[in-house]
């Protein structure tokens, strides 16, 4: 958003060292009241070290981090294993960290579609259900910045995008901050106002639509990129992403894959070894739980 | 009534039940029952060094039980070990330590029963006051953290960054884990008393809608084995320690049982909404 908005969370050379390795170094992030940040990368490219170091749940051996303590954190974090000896509603689950009025909690669970599982076990919901559920409890906390990693995974599609857009909304709505972990770049770029391309190191950051444009970003999703291509060209005929699901795109995403794969040159070379999107077009659109880790 | 020797034996186990059953649904919920069972075993090292040192075995086994677990939170981090092999490794070379000091020591006979079961019939007045002054206190303490400590004990991860004190109330709860192995050592042994940590918290939870009922309910089912043990060995002249651990284990029976009959309807539900 703008520039003086009240920065939430600010990380400077930000640095974890495990087992003989850096797994990030060098990040430098900032999320601001009212600003979307999305981290996008490839599979172990540090997109949840990195926040879970901003968070202060990993000691960073390089760097600091400031902010996080100083204001209202909602967190959805990719998993979650809850013993079944724990008998555990989701109403109760719903004030685990606080109390919270139950129409207040009911509200929050109906924007996100769970409220008639307000009286379920947390341990019988399947994995898009505990995804709606924890973003619902992150929703009903009223943080000053929401962190949400993967917040969609196990969704299927159409309650992707609606999720996605309500993410957006409540931002719109209560100026908080988000940070937030994708790997769909094109799904997040509509609310996005900055992307962080990680591979260990920022690889590059900016608006969305300059980090799909950037050289570094091509280099990383060489062979995603060309399948983003794939999706502008299959855009008329409900689009087949490489994931394996299917999605109607958003014509100013596509537009700008599209300027993007001009002059990447991805066109045609990498069609013998990814095929992606022609591999999981048989996929329904409910498998989607796990697929979208296969890149 | 406190002059008789079984009224002790009840009073002391009732309250050792009572504190035993709310910290024993953490042990279950956070998967950690080998944890407690490595702490107990470690109670005999206390004794030893507490006989060793002159010291009130209480203090000694406090000690130890508390060094055990902060040595697992240190040692949960070393790479290349599983948890299971560490606890193994306390677990049982402690327990061979406080053995052989003991023998080496020559300053008492070991009796393998009363280190596995304890002597709940040889409780006195001054044991019935701690157990309850203590177990007072930990009823008291868990109440303050248990917020914290039940959100830690569902996502950590969560909890911490939403600013609940996550690792100060893990600390806290070891800490307490360590005096209930302290003051019931004696009464109760390593056996009896993780199976009071461990039986009631799993038959409880068959019944408990809530984690807090969960508690309530795991001390209750505690007090019941205990009365219920206690009377069976007046009644057949059986040992104590066992007829109550038996007496548990027959509650819980009981409860898989009825807990069978009660969800069967619920069952066809609950495959239905599974299907993401």
């Amino acid at each position: 958003m703008t520039e003086n908005a009240r920065v939430l969370l600010a990380t400077t050379n930000l640095g974890v060292f495990r087992h003989g390795r850096w797994l990030i170094r060098g990040i430098d992030l900032t999320v601001r009241a009212g600003e979307i940040v999305t981290l996008i990368g490839p599979n172990g490219s540090g997109k949840t070290t990195t926040v879970r170091a901003a968070l202060g749940l990993l000691k960073p051996d390089e760097g600091t981090v400031h902010g996080a303590g100083q204001c209202r954190i909602g967190y959805v974090p990719q998993k979650l294993m809850i013993d079944r000896s724990l008998p555990l509603s989701v109403m109760r689950f719903m004030r685990l960290t606080g109390p919270l009025p139950k129409s207040e909690a009911i509200a929050a669970l109906g924007e996100t579609g769970t409220a008639h599982l307000a009286n379920a076990a947390v341990q019988d919901l399947s994995g898009g259900e505990f995804q709606r559920v924890m973003l619902a409890r992150a929703f009903a906390r009223k943080p000053d910045l929401l962190v949400l990693d993967e917040p969609v995974q196990g969704v299927d599609f159409t309650g992707e995008e609606a999720l996605y857009r309500l993410i957006g909304e409540f931002r719109d709505r209560t100026g908080c901050g988000i940070l937030m972990i994708s790997h769909d770049l094109h799904v997040v770029m509509a609310a996005t106002n900055t992307v962080i391309c990680l591979n260990g190191h920022v690889c590059c950051s900016g608006s969305p639509h300059s980090v799909a444009a950037s050289p570094d970003y091509a280099k990383l999703f060489g062979p995603q990129v060309s399948d983003t291509m794939a999706i502008y060209q299959h855009r008329h005929d409900h689009t087949h992403l490489p994931d394996g699901r299917v999605r109607h795109s958003d014509g100013t995403i596509c537009d700008n894959h599209h300027s993007h794969g001009d002059h990447c040159d991805h066109g045609g070379e990498h069609g013998g070894e990814h095929g992606g999107p022609d591999d999981h077009r048989g996929l329904s659109e409910t498998e989607t739980v796990t697929s979208g880790d296969g890149r | 009534m406190m002059d008789s020797f079984f009224a002790r034996a009840l009073i002391a186990g009732i309250a050792i039940a009572a504190m035993a059953g709310p910290l024993g649904c953490f042990v279950v919920w956070r998967r950690m029952a080998y944890f407690g069972d490595t702490m107990a075993h470690s109670g005999l090292l206390g004794v030893a060094l507490a006989l060793l040192f002159n010291l009130n075995p209480v203090v000694g086994v406090f000690a130890v039980a508390a060094a055990v677990s902060f040595a697992m939170l240190a040692l949960e981090k070393a790479p290349g070990l599983s948890t299971d092999s560490v606890l193994g490794i306390l677990s049982h070379s402690t327990l061979a330590a406080g053995l052989v000091l003991i023998a080496l020591t020559g300053l008492a006979r070991l009796d393998l029963h009363g280190l596995l079961f304890g002597d709940i019939l040889a409780a006195s007045k001054t044991d019935i006051l701690i157990t309850y002054l203590g177990g007072a206190g930990i009823l008291l303490i868990l109440i303050l953290i248990w917020r914290p400590l039940l959100a830690g004990t569902v996502s950590p991860d969560i909890a911490e960054s939403e600013s609940m004190p996550t690792r100060r109330v893990r600390m806290i709860f070891m800490l307490i884990m360590a005096l209930v192995i302290a003051l019931a050592m004696k009464l109760t042994g390593v056996v009896l008393l993780t199976s009071l940590l461990i039986i009631p918290a799993a038959t409880a939870r068959r019944f408990a809608p809530t984690p807090e009922l969960m508690a309530v309910l795991a001390a209750f089912v505690g007090i019941a084995a205990v009365v219920g043990g206690l009377y069976t060995s007046l009644w057949l002249d059986t040992p104590s320690g066992p007829s109550i651990v038996l007496a548990a284990a027959v509650l819980f029976l009981a409860s898989l049982a009825a807990g069978a009959i009660r969800t069967l309807p619920n069952r066809h539900r609950m495959e239905g909404r599974d299907n993401d």
